[in-house]
């Protein structure tokens, strides 16, 4: 059983070693990209799903987050300033500060429930994403709507992962090479992820998100276990930032607005909230069905009725909603659900009757 | 002295329609609690609509005065087949799953409507053609023009007749009902599904004409209207107090005139760093304040601690 395992776990490791040299002979270049993309909104996804799929916690702004970790990358290493610090001290930095905004949110709403800290989150992102835009007057910090360009790549001592290698034959393209770098980070969230979950803390904000005051009165101290939630997944949040900033190597307010929040809440929702692999599982789908829809709008209509009738742009984007919608209804519970949800679920409703209180028994 | 009445006349148009679509969000929170994301998009369509309307009337050369009334009715009828489908096909089947599903497929028909509106439409801003000139009146140094009083009228009407209707017919008792106790609500023979698809579709025609009035006002319509509208407007539900008509009212129209406000003197208060810009910023940080000291808005009851 064991060996079986340890085996399992070394095909998927080849798996995902290769898979960006698979993609690349496959699909094309263009792909490796989008998979950087999807490593980074799964790490995106993970953060959030401790606030929303652990502690139950509805966060609508958590872009908010990214954006803080990005700026901070980006204003601390390109010629905005003419500063150009390292890696490895702006991207802890950027963790750090993204971890201080989670508190700045989580310490005011801890009275807040479900909807209500919702709208409260949401607030939170847009004001953030309005100063990114604004702060370019008097005094210019941020650039406003033009952003920052040229930010440095990612590097760690003379090794830049903006640059191709020549490596035994094989060249290494630097979306590679990001593809590599992320999936560290990602694994390391995955992990982080795992731990928690099954740790103390994970199971006090299951409880909170269960029942606050059955919480509470089991001892647990909402507030701070709340606040840990938040600061946690902003966290997470800003690591991905200061990666897409390097990788990107330009950010500007577009980037965040409030459409990425309710983007990476669909993946965890999607996905199968509080559970890791489900999570995985929408931030991959979510960053892969919106591109193959783009591939596909444009010359699916030229095939079938030999001219592009409908924009390509918004066709894709159409069929996204709708996907999102004809998913839900297939899976209310997510793809993936986490297996105490799928309990919940499965029991004909009496464990979420005593939960809900909505209409749906009385309009049996 | 002048500013701050044009502010607050400004405040008060905004916050009117603010609150007739805060109405619509607040109903349907009150009976399912649950955000209707897509609200903000039913708006969008009621304008669009309107407009095509009003441009096939006037071409057609029906007299301007019945010529805006028709296209008010037809994109309130087409706003409240609208508002009937989306409860139909995105909210009925996912009335026992999780909470946040019916906020994915509420996300995605907003998706839906936004890309829909943008193939028929288009992406560019199209002129609203309103029939008659509408002259401005001086009042005080403030300047005030027909389209204002227009509105500004009208949604008091509507709010009135809302009221009334809620609390003075059958209609509105079952829907007081339902909200209170669904169960107990159908033991004593109210129809669930009716109430709750009439509560749709009241909220979409407010949507209609909130987005007519909008259009009306500004002169423009455009694909992408109906997102910031209908998030302000979420907004201004949650600070009155989701649930709470009077909380929608009250709501709306104090956004509307926090905005503006804010919008005129958030440079003077803060020795010119902060531009008008930040009107948003201003907004929302009311919001937050409100709720810290108020956790459930202005006139919210007291959650109940869950059972």
């Amino acid at each position: 059983m064991k060996l079986h395992r340890s085996s399992g776990h070394l095909t998927l490791a080849i798996a995902l070693l290769a898979l960006p040299f698979i993609i690349d002979a496959l699909l094309g270049h263009g792909w490796v990209r989008i998979a950087d993309f999807a490593l980074l909104y799964i790490m995106l996804a993970l953060g959030l799903n401790i606030v929303v799929g652990y502690a139950g916690l509805l966060d609508l702004g958590y872009i908010a987050f990214f954006a803080v970790g990005a700026y901070t990358y980006a204003l601390l290493g390109s010629p905005q300033f003419g500063l150009h610090w390292p890696m490895f001290v702006t991207l802890p930095l950027g963790a750090l500060i993204a971890c201080g905004f989670g508190v700045l949110l989580g310490a005011p709403t801890l009275k807040l429930r479900g909807d209500y800290l919702a709208i409260v989150t949401l607030g939170f992102g847009e004001i953030i994403r309005i100063f990114l835009n604004n702060l370019n007057a008097p005094l210019n910090i941020t650039n406003g709507p033009q952003g920052i360009s040229a930010i440095d790549p990612l590097q760690l001592g003379g090794f830049s992962f903006g640059s191709s290698y020549q490596w035994m034959g094989i060249k290494i393209d630097d979306v590679h090479l990001h593809y590599y770098l992320f999936l560290v980070f990602t694994l390391l969230v995955i992990f982080v992820s795992r731990r928690l979950e099954d740790s103390r803390i994970g199971r006090a904000w299951v409880a909170i998100r269960e029942d606050e005051v059955a919480a509470s009165a089991m001892g647990i101290n909402t507030r701070n276990i709340k606040l840990l939630a938040f600061a946690m997944g902003a966290t997470f949040g800003g690591i991905s930032g200061g990666l897409f900033a390097g990788f990107q190597g330009f950010v500007s307010p577009e980037s965040f607005s409030l459409m990425e929040s309710i983007m990476v809440l669909c993946m965890v929702v999607l996905g199968g909230m509080g559970n890791v692999g489900g999570v995985v599982l929408g931030g991959v789908i979510l960053v892969a069905l919106p591109e193959l829809f783009r591939n596909a709008a444009g010359p699916v209509q030229l095939a079938l009725l030999g001219k592009v009738v409908v924009d390509p742009e918004s066709l894709r984007m159409l069929m996204f909603g709708l996907a999102l919608i004809l998913v839900m209804l297939w899976r209310p519970a997510g793809l993936w659900p986490s297996s105490q949800r799928r309990r919940e679920f499965d029991a004909d409703g009496s464990v979420l009757e005593q939960e809900q209180e909505t209409v749906y028994d009385a309009s049996k | 002295m002048d500013i701050l009445l044009q502010q607050i006349i400004n405040g008060l148009v905004q916050g009117s329609v603010y609150a007739l679509v805060a109405l619509g969000y607040t109903m349907v929170y009150g009976i399912l609690g649950l955000i209707n994301f897509a609200h903000g998009e039913v708006v969008m369509i009621g304008a669009m609509i309107a407009l095509t309307a009003l441009q096939a009337l006037l071409a057609a050369v029906v007299a301007p005065v019945l010529a805006v009334l028709l296209s008010l009715l037809v994109a309130m009828a087409v706003c409240m087949a609208l508002g009937y489908s989306i409860e139909r096909i995105a909210y009925r089947p996912l009335r026992n799953a999780p909470r946040l599903a019916p906020l994915i497929t509420a996300i995605g028909v907003s998706i839906v409507l936004q890309n829909l509106a943008m193939m028929i439409w288009g992406r560019e801003y199209h002129s609203f053609p309103l029939p008659f000139t509408s002259t401005s009146h001086q009042i005080g140094g403030a300047v005030v023009n027909d389209v204002q009083i227009g509105i500004v009228v009208v949604a008091l009407l509507i709010m009135v007749g809302l009221m009334w209707l809620v609390h003075h017919t059958r209609t509105g008792r079952a829907m007081r009902a339902v909200a209170e106790h669904p169960a107990a609500a159908t033991l004593m023979g109210v129809d669930i599904n009716r109430v709750i698809s009439v509560t749709f579709m009241l909220g979409s025609a407010l949507a209609a004409i909130a987005g007519f009035m909008v259009s009306a006002n500004y002169g423009i319509v455009h694909y992408y209207m109906g997102f910031m509208l209908g998030l302000k407007a979420f907004t201004a539900a949650v600070l009155g107090g989701i649930g709470n008509l009077r909380g929608a009212m009250l709501g709306g129209v104090l956004l509307g005139l926090i905005e503006s406000l804010g919008a005129g003197y958030i440079g003077d208060l803060t020795g010119g760093f902060l531009g008008s810009h930040y009107q948003d910023v201003f907004a929302f940080f009311v919001l937050i304040a409100v709720l810290v000291f108020r956790p459930s808005g202005l006139l919210g009851e007291k959650l109940a601690e869950r059972a």
